[in-house]
């Protein structure tokens, strides 16, 4: 009979030491990119901001879809509860930037809450469907309570005091925009290290099985409670954002189409890797500020043709093309895949 | 040995249709039993209603003379009430390393915390290294689980529930499925289990439950029609009557 305990050597050490290398790696093309945004299209840093502001959603809905394989087509509700927030607080007097994403950070989170405990009541289908009553609760909420959000008209007139007291946000958007970058970053790294903690690795156990997490003693519903609050938390910064930058909140920003548009970008840029989120929001929104300047008229049908193609091509998003081709790039170097 | 764990008039009917029929059974500490049956004889019905996958319709569930049929699955399987699947049931994304060092944590209370590294605490380190080795899962534990043999994701299976340090453990079906090049490694875990441990199989294979099993149970349409040493379990009639099919049929209720 065969020997099970077979004397072997010892596994080999841990591979943090990559991550950490390809994380790091990941951080400097962050920065890159958003340093060369910066110095290629100086005109269009308020269009780049909105662009880091939507990111923050498009993250925020991966750590729901990706991580835990909750779908929702309602993320803009917690996005908008940020933005709001913010505004409100804004034409009140709060006027200190920082102060005001952490008051989009906690309205956020507040409406994950909310939203998570109602949705985690169902599964699948039910689940998705529950998510766009919300936000078209949400979106009638905030129509209607015109007293305090504007109605249709929006929010308008609060203007954000200078940054650290120093940096005034300027015309340009230049301001806002490197504001916009540092929270983005700040973001994604405490996020890398949400998904890399023991609760990051119960939430992929969820998403596969969760019968199987129950069976090893784990309560399913807190857990991804928990994550609904992170992802408000961080949806509601996006949104915070939005309102610092543009110093304009409208319904646009508890939309069922920001919601949708918010899965589209994630599948886009492939679910579960925080980089396909920031990948997909890129591209979704420099596709659509190109096309739709060529072509006015049929833009939306030039993205769903690449919506089509990216999803027969590469069905991982265009994120996981990337780590599909990385093994066969390494073997033609020589190195082991 | 005192008595660790006990059912009572453990009793599950879907509409009128009963699949499991006053179900007493009791287990100490050390013990080694094999719940055999044919098809559709309620072995895993019964597991699901111990566990708490199912709620019975009457009955009870003792542990360590506790009653604990109130309670959900989650919370016996922390008493230290836990099974594996027939199916297997694991995470195709992740490592045998991973899966036990989250059910590691999981058992420490630590699963659930944001601030922290996965991996980094030795103590967790060296004892999920210790488990991987005794079920010789040592060469695969950074595979991801879709790309190890079937066998060894059974033996993985076993491995999660013994991170657990159960005190009763059900296998259901451990050999299932498994080429039978490979089953003499799931035989050489079975006889090292923890000698103190509680172990109830259902198995079909009765090579394998004659070799384990130091007690056997026969469940038939949902009752126990046999009880006692697998040496005697080949000559009783009434096995071999529900093995030819004459309790094969669930009969309805009255």
């Amino acid at each position: 009979m065969q020997v099970i305990a077979k004397s072997r050597p010892v596994a080999s050490p841990p591979k943090a030491a990559g991550h950490l290398v390809r994380d790091g790696a990941g951080l400097v093309l962050i920065l890159a990119a958003g340093a060369a945004g910066y110095w290629l299209f100086p005109d269009n840093l308020a269009l780049l901001t909105r662009v880091i502001a939507i990111a923050l959603l498009v993250l925020s809905l991966d750590l729901l879809v990706g991580y835990c394989g909750v779908a929702s087509l309602g993320q803009a509700t917690l996005f908008g509860a940020g933005a709001y927030a913010a505004g409100m607080a804004c034409l009140r007097g709060v006027t200190e930037p920082m102060t005001l994403i952490a008051i989009g950070a906690v309205a956020g989170a507040c409406a994950g809450l909310v939203m998570g405990t109602i949705m985690l009541r169902a599964h699948g289908l039910a689940q998705l469907v529950l998510s766009i009553a919300i936000v078209q609760l949400a979106h009638e909420a905030a129509n209607k309570a015109s007293a305090y959000t504007g109605g249709s008209d929006g929010l308008a007139g609060f203007s954000p005091s200078p940054l650290f007291g120093t940096f005034e946000f300027d015309l340009w958007g230049r301001t806002a925009y490197l504001f916009g970058l540092g929270l983005l970053v700040l973001v994604f790294i405490a996020l890398k290290f949400v998904v890399a903690s023991p609760f990051g690795v119960l939430c992929r156990g969820i998403k596969e099985d969760p019968v199987r997490i129950r069976s090893m003693g784990a309560f399913v519903f807190p857990v991804l409670l928990k994550m609904f609050v992170i992802s408000g938390a961080v949806a509601g910064m996006g949104g915070a954002l939005a309102a610092i930058s543009t110093q304009v909140v409208g319904l646009d920003s508890v939309s069922f189409e920001l919601s949708a548009n918010s899965l589209v970008m994630l599948v886009l840029g492939g679910l579960g890797s925080l980089y396909g989120a920031l990948i997909g929001t890129v591209i979704f929104m420099g596709f659509e500020h190109v096309v739709s300047a060529i072509n006015p008229f049929h833009w939306m049908t030039m993205v769903g043709a690449l919506l089509i193609a990216v999803v027969l091509v590469a069905p991982g998003g265009l994120g996981g093309l990337v780590s599909r081709l990385r093994p066969r790039l390494r073997g033609r170097n020589g190195e082991q895949p | 040995m005192s008595e660790l764990f006990r059912v009572e008039g453990l009793s599950k009917s879907f509409g009128g249709l009963a699949v499991s029929r006053e179900i007493d059974l009791a287990m100490n500490a050390g013990d080694r039993l094999a719940l055999i049956g044919p098809n559709g004889a309620g072995k895993t019905t019964f597991v699901n209603l111990v566990t708490g996958q199912l709620r019975p319709s009457s009955g009870r569930v003792v542990l360590n003379g506790e009653d604990v049929t109130g309670l959900g699955a989650v919370r016996r399987v922390r008493k230290g009430l836990v099974r594996t699947f027939q199916v297997t049931r694991l995470f195709s994304d992740l490592t045998p390393e991973e899966h036990v060092t989250l059910t590691v944590l999981q058992r420490l209370g630590r699963a659930t915390r944001i601030i922290g590294r996965f991996r980094g605490d030795a103590e967790v380190s060296a004892e999920v290294e210790s488990l991987l080795r005794t079920l010789g899962l040592l060469d695969v534990a950074r595979r991801k689980v879709g790309e190890i043999a079937y066998g060894q994701q059974r033996l993985l299976e076993i491995a999660i529930a013994l991170a657990l340090k159960p005190k009763v453990l059900l296998l259901d079906e451990p050999a299932a499925g498994v080429p039978s090049t490979e089953t003499p490694r799931i035989e050489q875990a079975l006889e090292h289990l923890p000698p103190s441990l509680a172990v109830l199989m259902i198995e079909h294979d009765m090579d394998l439950v004659f070799r384990f099993a130091r007690r056997v149970v026969v469940l038939a349409a949902g009752e126990i029609i046999f009880e006692g040493l697998p040496s005697d379990v080949a000559a009783n009639e009434k096995v071999r009557e529900a093995y030819l099919g004459n309790y094969a049929h669930a009969r309805r209720v009255a």
